[in-house]
């Protein structure tokens, strides 16, 4: 990638395969002796980042796929046999779905360094362009490997996102047809994706290949935007950008960690949680947290074609940003005006990132519009502009020279790394319905709430006797088996136990010898049947509603947390809305309804309930399911214990995910501090 | 190089990067057991894979009925007597994988065979009731089994193996 190498092999063997092939000292080449800058700073860390996740991403993709079914009738339903069933199977999942968090996350940060130090100019234009495709093939990627698990969300953003294409004149209906497979978004749709998201990481991969390529062509910029002169300015790749790089993967692990082990789904909408009905679309239809600015953009425009125009030029405006900022002096660092728009414009970004999660309503909308007007005037204005009035302050002569005069600012760049880290998370999502469902839920003391949490066994015990006794009538349990009873981190029953347990109940099987259905006794094996033998007949005994299955329903329910409530989350791992929702719920029931409101004929009025009119009757009073554990048998511990039981069922293996989690961290922490010492042992006669 | 490292004098700095490298590769390892041990069978697999009961009572004498248990075909023959004698018949020494017929039947329901039938060359399907020994015969590569399903003649290294079982009463079984 950077010339001929001068690199001889001593073993004879690998000496006559460099002959012919010198891979050998392509790679010495390119990440051995390969000149650094040596005034980088950890900003320049989220390339190799970038180079890890991507290679985690693919890893554990091609590992998922391998126990994925992209069908519409059962896609879901494999991602939950993958998380319930597989081993490891949750653990490769969160490894991909916060994965790709943390990917976009490193991906803004590389971004905005390039924006910053002025990495996309002479001579590194092709460079940034290709870094724009890298990007772009990012967005199609993340957009199809949402849908693929085809809960609500994956399946309304497919339409929405699909539909943008009508937007185009005359042609619009024809090509989201062709791109749908069909006359609506289903399973044609999905297998297609599904082929997609596999081969364009490896597109994505071949265009990294070309990014390096010419990276190392043109060289790395610095953060003083002055090009290495002597020797004196670069440091060999090897050891010290590798050692470099290598702890700034291990303190980006800990980040990455913290999601996977303890706040997998912080990131997420629990609306993916449903499986996909095309017959309901979810109050607020949100992407997730890394397309929100380009969203907020959207629907900032109120004609359609303009709309999705904006959007995509928001993006396609980078690929012209080379020529439209043409100060010659690279790096922001002596730009004090270009600095302070920088930071300007990482606002904007941020609170159209907030916006693009906010319902289209009121003062969001006119704020949208007035920071999508700032996001394009930053480009086409704002550093057109400044490339002609500003007054750059004079750069150093060298590399080395900056260095010496280098003095502490450090600490503030760690500062403002971590105020952005910590605001990028400001994209985390917020649905609005807590507007419309009144009163917070209340939060309950839950014994698997935090990082140490397990599940209370009695509570899963006497929850399961609820189910049975109350839920069961109405509602299905369809991802559990009777054998989870008896599996480690669920209520602590034997196998025997378990067994017994299930064969108290009777399972349809067939068609036998004769072709005839017929019903036997449960086993270990079998799932808790549904009360209702399809989804017909269950709306047709409950007013019209069919009541649904209750496996994941303390994940598929949650409330709006609000602004500043979800940033602490974030810190103390606060994951609870689902649960404190579905007790609220069971307890919100309210005989008399207040003044003022009406609610339709054969509903009952919710406290809590979104809408507060519920087709359900009130389903739990005191006294009515026995303990015999001389727990209180009140509507309030019901309540507590049925919501442990269905947390469980929700997530069979938490206790292992908390567990793991901890020796995870504290194995990269101590990781993370070898790796600090010895980068400065590296670099000790570097500085 | 402010210290020189050198093998009988270890430094600071040699064990610090011994350290972090264990430390990785330690770490690496660890990593590495989740992305192998998904291949496993997965626990609805494993709990797919539980016993079965086959009621025999409809079989008749002479005849073969075939199962499945863990993705597995298992052939049950009811034996006649001719069938019975032939294999009890042959001086066990000289097959080719050495077994007597009563070490691979039930012993008072010696009419009752019960085999997986997956040809122990390359994993095909014997047909049951084929060939020269009463037994089965492999298309495949033209193995042939005896009727109490071992290796007679052709490329077959073993016998037909004879999964866990027993009588649960005269006329049922439980296969695994």
């Amino acid at each position: 990638m950077s010339g001929p190498s001068d690199f001889q092999p001593s073993n004879p063997a690998l000496q006559w395969i460099e002959r012919r092939l010198p891979i050998m000292g392509l790679v010495h080449s390119s990440f051995v002796v390969y000149p650094t800058p040596r005034n980088l700073n950890y900003w320049w860390t989220f390339g190799a980042i970038l180079s890890f996740m991507l290679g985690m991403q693919i890893l554990t993709g091609v590992i998922l796929a391998m126990h994925y079914t992209p069908h519409a009738d059962l896609a879901f339903k494999s991602v939950e046999l993958i998380v319930r069933d597989v081993n490891y199977g949750w653990l490769l999942r969160n490894m991909h779905a916060c994965g790709a968090s943390m990917f976009f996350f490193a991906v803004y940060v590389h971004m905005l360094r390039g924006l910053y130090y002025g990495s996309y100019k002479e001579p590194r234009e092709v460079l940034w362009i290709l870094g724009v495709i890298i990007y772009l093939l990012m967005m199609a990627t993340g957009f199809m490997g949402y849908v693929l698990p085809w809960g609500q969300m994956s399946f309304w953003g497919a339409t929405v996102i699909t539909n943008l294409f009508s937007a185009i004149p005359y042609f619009g209906e024809s090509i989201v047809t062709l791109l749908w497979g069909g006359y609506s978004v289903g399973n044609p749709t999905l297998n297609r994706f599904f082929s997609l998201h596999y081969l364009l990481p490896f597109v994505i991969a071949g265009v990294v290949v070309l990014h390096v390529w010419a990276l190392h062509v043109a060289g790395q910029n610095n953060p003083d935007g002055v090009e290495p002169k002597t020797e004196k300015d670069t440091v060999p790749f090897t050891p010290h950008a590798t050692i470099k790089d290598g702890f700034g993967v291990a303190c980006f692990l800990l980040l990455y960690a913290w999601f996977i082990f303890y706040m997998p789904n912080y990131l997420g909408d629990a609306d993916n949680y449903i499986p996909a009905n095309p017959g309901v679309t979810p109050p607020h239809i949100v992407p997730e947290w890394y397309y929100l600015p380009f969203y907020a953009i959207l629907r900032s425009i109120p004609n359609k074609l303009a709309g999705v125009i904006g959007m995509f030029s928001a993006i396609i405006v980078l690929v012209f940003l080379p020529w439209l900022d043409s100060a010659k002096t690279r790096s922001s660092k002596y730009r004090p005006l270009a600095k302070q728009f920088f930071w300007i414009f990482v606002a904007v970004c941020i609170l159209l990132g907030y916006l693009g999660a906010q319902p289209p309503e009121g003062i969001y909308v006119i704020a949208g519009r007035v920071l999508t007007v700032c996001y394009f005037a930053y480009f086409l204005i704002v550093l057109p502009l400044l490339s002609r009035i500003e007054t750059p302050r004079p750069v150093p002569n060298s590399i080395s020279e900056a260095i010496l005069a280098k003095s502490g600012k450090a600490a503030a760049s760690i500062a403002v790394a971590l105020v952005a880290a910590s605001a990028l998370f400001l994209g985390s999502l917020q649905d609005a319905r807590a507007e419309e469902g009144g009163p917070k839920p209340p939060a309950n003391k839950w014994s698997f709430a935090g990082p140490f949490g397990t599940y209370d066994r009695a509570a899963l015990q006497r929850g399961l006797k609820v189910y049975k006794e109350v839920c069961s009538n109405c509602h299905g349990l369809s991802y559990i088996a009777f054998r989870n009873l008896a599996e480690a981190g669920g209520p602590g029953y034997s196998v025997a136990q378990a067994a017994a347990f299930a064969s108290d109940y009777k399972i349809k099987d067939g068609p036998n010898d004769q072709g005839d259905m017929f019903e036997r006794a449960g086993r270990p094996a079998d799932y808790f049947p549904s009360p209702f033998p399809n989804e017909q007949a269950a709306r047709a005994a409950n007013g019209g509603a069919a009541p649904p299955d209750l496996s994941l329903i303390t994940k598929a329910r949650s409330y709006g947390r609000g602004f500043p409530w979800f940033i602490f989350d974030f810190f103390t791992q606060y994951q609870e809305q689902g649960p404190d929702y579905v007790s609220a719920v069971l307890q919100g029931f309210e005989d008399k309804v207040p003044e003022g409101v009406t609610i339709p004929e054969g509903s009952y009025y919710n406290k809590y309930f979104p809408g507060h009119a519920i087709k359900m009757p009130k389903p739990l009073s005191d006294g009515q399911v026995t303990y015999d554990d001389g727990s209180p048998a009140t509507v309030a511990q019901y309540a507590k214990d049925v919501t442990t039981f269905l947390m469980w069922t929700a997530e069979p293996h938490m206790e292992a995910r908390k567990r793991l989690g901890f020796q995870v961290f504290i194995f990269l922490i101590i990781f993370a501090f070898l790796m600090y010492f010895t980068k400065k042992k590296v670099w000790a006669d570097s500085h | 190089m402010t210290t020189a490292s050198s093998a009988d004098h270890p430094t600071r700095r040699d064990f610090l990067f011994v350290a972090t490298g264990a430390a990785a590769a330690v770490g690496g390892a660890a990593a590495l057991w989740p992305f192998i041990s998904q291949m496993n069978p997965d626990a609805s697999t494993i709990a797919a894979g539980a016993p079965i009961e086959v009621d025999l009572s409809p079989v008749a004498e002479g005849q073969d009925i075939k199962v499945f248990w863990r993705g597995k075909p298992i052939y049950i023959s009811h034996r006649t007597k001719k069938q019975i004698d032939e294999a009890r018949a042959v001086p066990v020494a000289s097959l080719p994988d050495p077994q007597p017929d009563d070490a691979r039947v039930k012993a008072g329901h010696e009419q009752w065979l019960v085999v997986i039938g997956i040809c122990t060359h390359l994993g095909c399907i014997p047909i049951a009731h084929e060939g020269n020994y009463d037994g089965f015969f492999c298309p495949c590569h033209g193995s042939q089994y005896d009727s109490s399903g071992r290796i007679r003649q052709g490329p077959a290294p073993a016998n037909l193996p004879v999964p866990p079982y027993n009588f649960v009463s005269d006329t049922k079984i439980q296969i695994g």
